[in-house]
């Protein structure tokens, strides 16, 4: 019946509908050209080179373009026994292409990593092989050390052939791929990374438990004080948010040194003795006390931004109705505030896994955490491609954390004051 | 706060034990930052109270590391501030425009996929520092600007705009929009429609916004630590080494004056917020 009824048409004889849709997505044109600069900005500046991090995170082309005859002979290679001729054919003459140049040095310690041992043939095969006849190459290269006749020298070329490898983030994890390919452990004393995780963990985790006791306590009190004292109040929150994260580094560098202030204090109150004060920087102690004074705002800020929507007579209702004010507040307040929870121990949990320059100056060795790790091999070993393979460990661990936020609360609950 | 005369005396303890707790905590926020004031005047090398700042003797303090920092030799705080001041600047006009117009194009109804344009527009916010600093600095030393102003204002851009797109957002979405169809149905053109409608409205948040931005690319240190040549040194490079090798009195000072900057910005953005909720009438 509807389809018999006459289309409706503007004026210029089109059908409303299509008029209405053209319109529509001459509009929905228009919103994204406005978002489109910004967009594009970020995604060149900031989203391909994460995208750069991984390719240079898994990169292993060295020995792929060093050796690339080599491993168009090894394709038909089971990788059982000894390579045929024609393979020892290919590596003497990409061998001698890498000498001309110079690389082979660089080769040789590449797979010496690999399997020990390869950098002395190989510095032997370089000095041997200027009186080379022509022809039957691997009668010749065999003879030169007998760890050209074992097989698993050849297996361990035939390794590097992919061009990516997992090794960096393996070594992240202080784990290795061994002689036969095998990812093994690193000796227990050796395994510095796994204890830089679990430290980063364990301070983020602290940290935001600390500034959670601590915030939710004057988060309440501002949201339910009168304007003209919160105001007053609301100062002591907002100052420290807004001043210099290095600033507050620098206080607090100043107050918990030995001939500190706090210290003085402990050993005015009789806490301790005047030859006995106790060392509160470079270290972990440090790093807690310095972390949670400086992210606290970040849990405060949204504790009150949703607290301050709870009504105050939802506690009077709870009360009236015979709950004592323990009561009201466990079962009335405290779960209207979970958002403001959830936003604020987020907020502050992905801060404190990212910190670097607080528990740099004063963490001391103790207290150094994962970025630092990261900062170091970006700044002084130069080896990017382990800072990158960590800083994507990094990331994954932070997404699952939003992935875990955004079911239970919701990611836009996020408020900045 | 007053409790009512019938309250119990166990609640009347805990009420104010309450109190005294939100009193150190209060205590714990604020007070490190006022350790740093008297300590810049004092007249000794030393990082603690001497026995004459304690009895207040006016020998005891001196301006010398205010003298230090503005005339001191190969001193390297007048280019550091410089070179702060420059790309703070530089960094914030880039993000409020970048943002804003975005903000613009996010807060309209008719925006396809805004959920994942929004997530990928904030990420530099909530992707952990030290990773955007990888990520950027690989970019920046790809386009051959390492060490340079330019390089650095780009990274900042990056992560101040998140705060602009996030604060102009929210005060779009109490933006009463038939404002500005009235402006193009009495003839006003897109753009004359936002610059003489729209933005006033809007200000408040772009300027809150500018703020954060601001802040972000003064205060921040470690994208420019990869960056950084000798050149683009900043306050906050200098004090990161100051920190680092030895603490000297003329960082105090120059804290002080951080201290001093922060607290303009924070009376700044309390009047605005305030102006922008009495516009937007959520005046509680």
């Amino acid at each position: 019946m509807s389809s018999e009824t006459q289309k409706i048409l503007t004026t210029d004889g089109i059908p409303l509908e299509v008029s209405l849709k053209k319109a529509e997505k001459k509009n929905k044109i228009k919103a994204f050209l406005l978002v489109a600069p910004l967009l594009f900005f970020i995604v060149i500046t900031y989203i391909f080179p994460i995208g750069e991090m991984f390719t240079r995170s898994i990169d292993d082309r060295m020995v792929t373009n060093m050796l690339p005859k080599t491993f168009k002979a090894m394709e038909t290679w089971d990788g059982k026994e000894l390579p045929s001729e024609e393979v020892f054919a290919a590596f003497l003459s990409d061998f001698r292409l890498l000498a001309e140049k110079k690389e082979h040095g660089k080769l040789g310690q590449r797979l010496n990593k690999e399997k020990n041992g390869f950098n002395t043939i190989l510095k032997k095969l370089w000095r041997k092989m200027k009186n080379f006849e022509e022809g039957n190459a691997k009668e010749q290269i065999m003879e030169i050390h007998k760890r050209f006749r074992d097989v698993k020298y050849w297996q361990a070329i035939k390794r590097t052939a992919p061009p990516y490898s997992m090794a960096k983030y393996l070594k992240g994890m202080d784990m290795y791929y061994d002689e036969d390919g095998k990812i093994v452990q690193v000796e227990e004393d050796r395994r510095i990374h796994r204890i830089l995780w679990l430290r980063t963990l364990e301070v983020a985790f602290f940290v935001t438990i600390f500034c959670f006791l601590m915030g939710y306590p004057i988060a309440h009190l501002l949201a339910t004080l009168p304007m003209k004292y919160s105001n007053l109040l609301m100062i002591c929150v907002l100052l420290p948010f807004w001043t210099s994260l290095l600033v507050r580094t620098a206080s607090w560098m100043i107050l918990l040194q030995q001939q500190g202030i706090v210290n003085d204090f402990f050993v005015w109150i009789g806490l301790v003795g005047d030859d006995n004060r106790p060392e509160m920087m470079y270290n972990k102690t440090g790093t807690y006390v310095a972390m949670t004074q400086i992210l606290l705002p970040f849990m405060v800020l949204p504790l009150y931004s949703v607290m301050k929507t709870i009504s105050p007579s939802l506690m009077r209702a709870g009360k009236s109705l015979g709950g004592t004010p323990f009561v009201a507040f466990w079962k009335v307040y405290f779960p209207l505030t979970i958002p403001g929870i959830g936003a604020g121990c987020l907020l502050v949990f992905i801060l404190a896994i990212g910190y670097y320059i607080t528990p740099a100056l004063v963490g001391g060795a103790s207290g150094t955490l994962i970025s630092n790790q990261i900062a170091y091999h970006m700044k002084a070993t130069l080896d990017w491609s382990f800072a990158s393979a960590m800083g994507l460990m990094l990331l994954s661990g932070v997404l699952v954390v939003y992935w875990i936020y955004n079911k239970l609360v919701g990611i836009d609950n996020i408020k900045l004051g | 706060m007053a409790l009512p005369k019938y309250t119990e005396t166990r609640y009347r303890i805990w009420h104010y034990s309450y109190l005294v707790i939100c009193g150190f905590v209060f205590f714990f926020l604020i007070a490190p930052l006022f350790v740093i004031f008297p300590l810049s005047f004092n007249a000794e090398e030393f990082l603690v109270f001497s026995d004459g700042m304690k009895r207040l003797d006016p020998e005891a303090f001196s301006l010398r590391w205010y003298h230090d920092m503005v005339y001191g030799t190969k001193n390297p705080w007048g280019l550091a501030a410089k070179n702060s001041f420059i790309i703070a600047l530089f960094a914030t006009i880039g993000s409020v425009i970048l943002g804003t117009v975005a903000a613009l194009g996010l807060s309209s109804r008719h925006m396809p996929f805004k959920g994942i344009i929004m997530a990928t527009l904030i990420s530099p916010m909530i992707v952990p520092l030290i990773i955007s600093g990888v990520a950027i600095f690989f970019f920046i030393a790809k386009i051959g600007l390492a060490a340079t102003h330019l390089g650095i204002i780009i990274a900042h851009i990056v992560l101040g705009t998140p705060f602009v797109v996030i604060t102009v957002t929210a005060t779009l979405s109490g933006f009463d929009h038939s404002v500005t169809r009235a402006a193009s149905s009495l003839g006003s053109d897109p753009v004359n429609t936002f610059m003489k409608i729209t933005l006033p409205l809007i200000l408040p948040g772009v300027i809150s916004g500018a703020l954060f931005a601001f802040v972000t690319s003064f205060d921040e240190v470690v994208v420019v630590l990869f960056l950084a040549g000798l050149d683009n040194t900043t306050i906050p490079i200098q004090m990161w080494t100051g920190l680092r090798e030895q603490l000297s009195p003329t960082i105090l000072a120059v804290a002080t004056c951080l201290i001093v900057l922060s607290t303009l910005i924070l009376v700044t953005a309390e009047l605005l917020r305030r102006r922008s909720e009495r516009i937007r009438g959520i005046n509680r």
